[in-house]
């Protein structure tokens, strides 16, 4: 997007050059929600990343507390049925979380805006089956395809992925195509043509670039609603194989013992409930601080 | 308008013809194969012999080409006909119309709250912008769209259910066989399908008050000298109700997904306990028509939207 605030227009005096870098870091960091997301998001990727220093217990090793044992100072968050430690479990959990979180993003993510840049580049026919394709997957609640798709491929981690994937693609190209429909009138894209640029160039050196900002708005707010998915999948019992450990089956192990230990369920909701309501907020602020024209669509 | 009509009711035939593809080749993936499920379930593998199996292919229709098989289920569904459900024993169409009455009961309940209270509540924090109804409604919306739908639900069966007592936690009573009963229970299952709407209404509502509010004939309104509650009904609140409307295609198809999550914990003998018990049970002849009905369902509701878009808006004009 360009950068406006540099020109001179009639009689106005010219308002002083701020650097991009300068004025985005600005807008972003102006609301207190989006920073605090933001420092949750960097606790929660450092606890992903280092959670084998962090977990206090093997989260895996049923035995090492008593079966249900109470908050304490050896186990801050109690234990389960196993007797396994609930924070090492709820720490090694964050790593499922982002995983499945950021691995079906950049799927989605890429495939979609393939679609996306084509469907809108060719327009036409091209055009026309790949958007009602994409409108016939958008017709499947998201956490009913995931189901269907993750029984149909069976389980596990990795079928969920693909699962959410598919899912989310259709957002992704919606958006694209209705950026390539507008970018590709412009006048560089035709200047850019008329040197004899083949279609394919254009479109990853022209078309892509300007179509970014929105498309990381989307992604990030998107994170929230997969990592929401995820946890609502290994709930229903889909998903990692025991004995990971996935903040969705943590909640659903923990039900059963709702009364004697409130603790279990409640947990591993909040922790679901801070990271999804952290990528929203981040979200927000990468959309105001992008591009705020996008408030309301996005 | 007439042109665009047809053309967004072709532009949903052919999006629906899609929907039938993908339910049924994504079921045809299935790992397992179905007969085998269907002997395993009813009688001993090893004592049947292979002819008998055959027969049974041949009963389902499983044995002729792949595209006749989808033909056929594409003509049943025409005839009301689903097929019949390995695991029960029963015809799937008989089943689905045991089942989806009950989530439609919680559904629509929950559309309504979700409605209601989020527009309420949305025009209460624009009209008292910055005062306490919107420092305390604005942040609550925000808890509603990230909050996970089985955190609430646990939540409310910790404290109303099983801490005080208040409600019941789990079952499902038709209203006709004992009201009272009925509503005990689904209080609180309502409210978890409600909340995720109710707060996407309200900050809907919010920002396209707000954004109203700047407009001419709203400032016209306020110099005729009307008062505000004039203003505000008449004019203002009309035209901030169009993109709210939008929403409402997206909030049943986050009904009927939640259903799945909703129904499991509550124990609710609706579609969404349905769908994941046949998922579990690997009974792809329900999930095929659930998946169906479900996506049917959503692209209608979304039509419906589509279309009273330009009746409500006349200022929309369609190319």
């Amino acid at each position: 997007m360009a950068e406006k605030s540099g020109y001179i227009t009639g009689t106005q005096e010219a308002p002083p050059r701020v650097s991009e870098w300068r004025r985005f870091r600005r807008v972003f960091l102006s609301r207190g929600v989006v920073v605090f997301g933001l420092v949750v998001l960097v606790l929660v990727f450092f606890t992903a990343i280092f959670a084998h220093w962090l977990a206090p217990y093997d989260p895996y090793k049923p035995g090492v507390a008593k079966s249900l044992a109470q908050p304490s100072w050896e186990h801050p968050l109690g234990s389960d049925i196993l007797g396994r430690d609930t924070l090492s479990r709820l720490i090694y959990g964050s790593r499922t979380a982002l995983m499945v979180g950021f691995i079906s993003v950049t799927a989605a993510g890429i495939a979609g805006v393939g679609l996306g840049v084509i469907a809108g580049y060719s327009g036409g026919a091209i055009n026309l089956i790949i958007m009602r394709i994409m409108d016939a997957i958008l017709c499947f609640p998201m956490l009913i395809l995931a189901l269907v798709m993750a029984s149909v491929l069976g389980g596990g981690i990795w079928n969920v992925i693909i699962a959410l994937s598919i899912a989310t693609i259709p957002g992704y190209a919606r958006v694209t195509c209705g950026l390539t429909l507008s970018l590709r009138e412009n006048d560089y894209v035709l200047a850019e043509r008329a040197m004899g640029s083949t279609n394919f160039r254009t479109m990853l050196r022209h078309i892509l670039p300007n179509a970014f900002p929105p498309l990381i708005v989307l992604m990030t707010m998107q994170l929230g609603g997969l990592i929401l998915a995820e946890a609502g999948l290994s709930f229903l019992g889909i998903g990692i194989e025991p004995p990971g450990a996935a903040w969705g089956a943590m909640v659903n192990s923990g039900y059963q013992y709702l009364l004697k230990n409130p603790i279990l369920s409640f947990a591993p909701c909040i922790s679901i409930m801070l990271v999804v309501f952290a990528f929203n907020m981040v979200g927000d602020g990468l959309r105001d601080a992008l591009d705020p024209r996008l408030r309301g669509l996005l | 308008m007439t042109t665009y009509i047809i053309r967004r009711l072709i532009q949903a035939l052919i999006v629906l013809i899609i929907v039938t593809l993908i339910v049924f080749f994504v079921m045809r993936l299935l790992p397992g194969d179905p007969i085998i499920i269907y002997v395993a379930q009813t009688a001993q593998l090893e004592a049947m012999p292979p002819e008998m199996i055959d027969n049974l292919r041949a009963q389902f229709g499983l044995d002729k080409p792949i595209m006749v098989q989808y033909v056929n289920w594409v003509a049943g569904i025409f005839r009301g006909d689903f097929g019949e459900s390995i695991f029960y024993h029963e015809d799937v169409g008989k089943l689905m119309a045991e089942r989806f009455p009950v989530t439609a009961h919680i559904g629509v309940l929950a559309l309504i709250v979700g409605a209601i209270l989020g527009v309420i509540a949305g025009l209460l924090a624009a009209i008292r912008r910055g005062k306490w109804v919107d420092k305390i409604i604005t942040p609550l919306t925000y808890v509603g769209i990230t909050i996970p739908v089985f955190f609430l639900a646990i939540l409310m069966i910790y404290l109303f259910g099983l801490r005080l007592g208040w409600l019941p936690i789990s079952g499902y009573t038709s209203p006709l066989e004992d009201f009272v009963k009925s509503t005990r229970q689904i209080i609180m299952p309502v409210v978890c399908m409600a909340v995720f709407g109710l707060a996407a209404n309200a900050r809907q509502m919010r920002s396209s008050m707000l954004e109203v509010t700047h407009q001419d004939y709203v400032r016209t309104a306020w110099a005729k000298g009307l008062s505000e509650r004039m203003v505000i009904m008449r004019h203002a609140m009309k035209n901030s109700l169009i993109p709210v409307i939008t929403l409402m295609g997206l909030g049943v198809g986050m009904i009927l997904g939640g259903s799945v999550l909703v129904e499991t914990i509550f124990a609710i003998p609706g579609v969404g306990r349905l769908m994941v018990s046949s998922i579990l049970g690997q009974d792809y002849v329900v999930v095929q028509a659930i998946t169906f009905v479900i996506a049917t369902i959503v692209l209608v509701v979304n039509l419906i939207v589509d279309i009273s878009y330009g009746w409500l808006d006349p200022r929309i004009r369609y190319g």
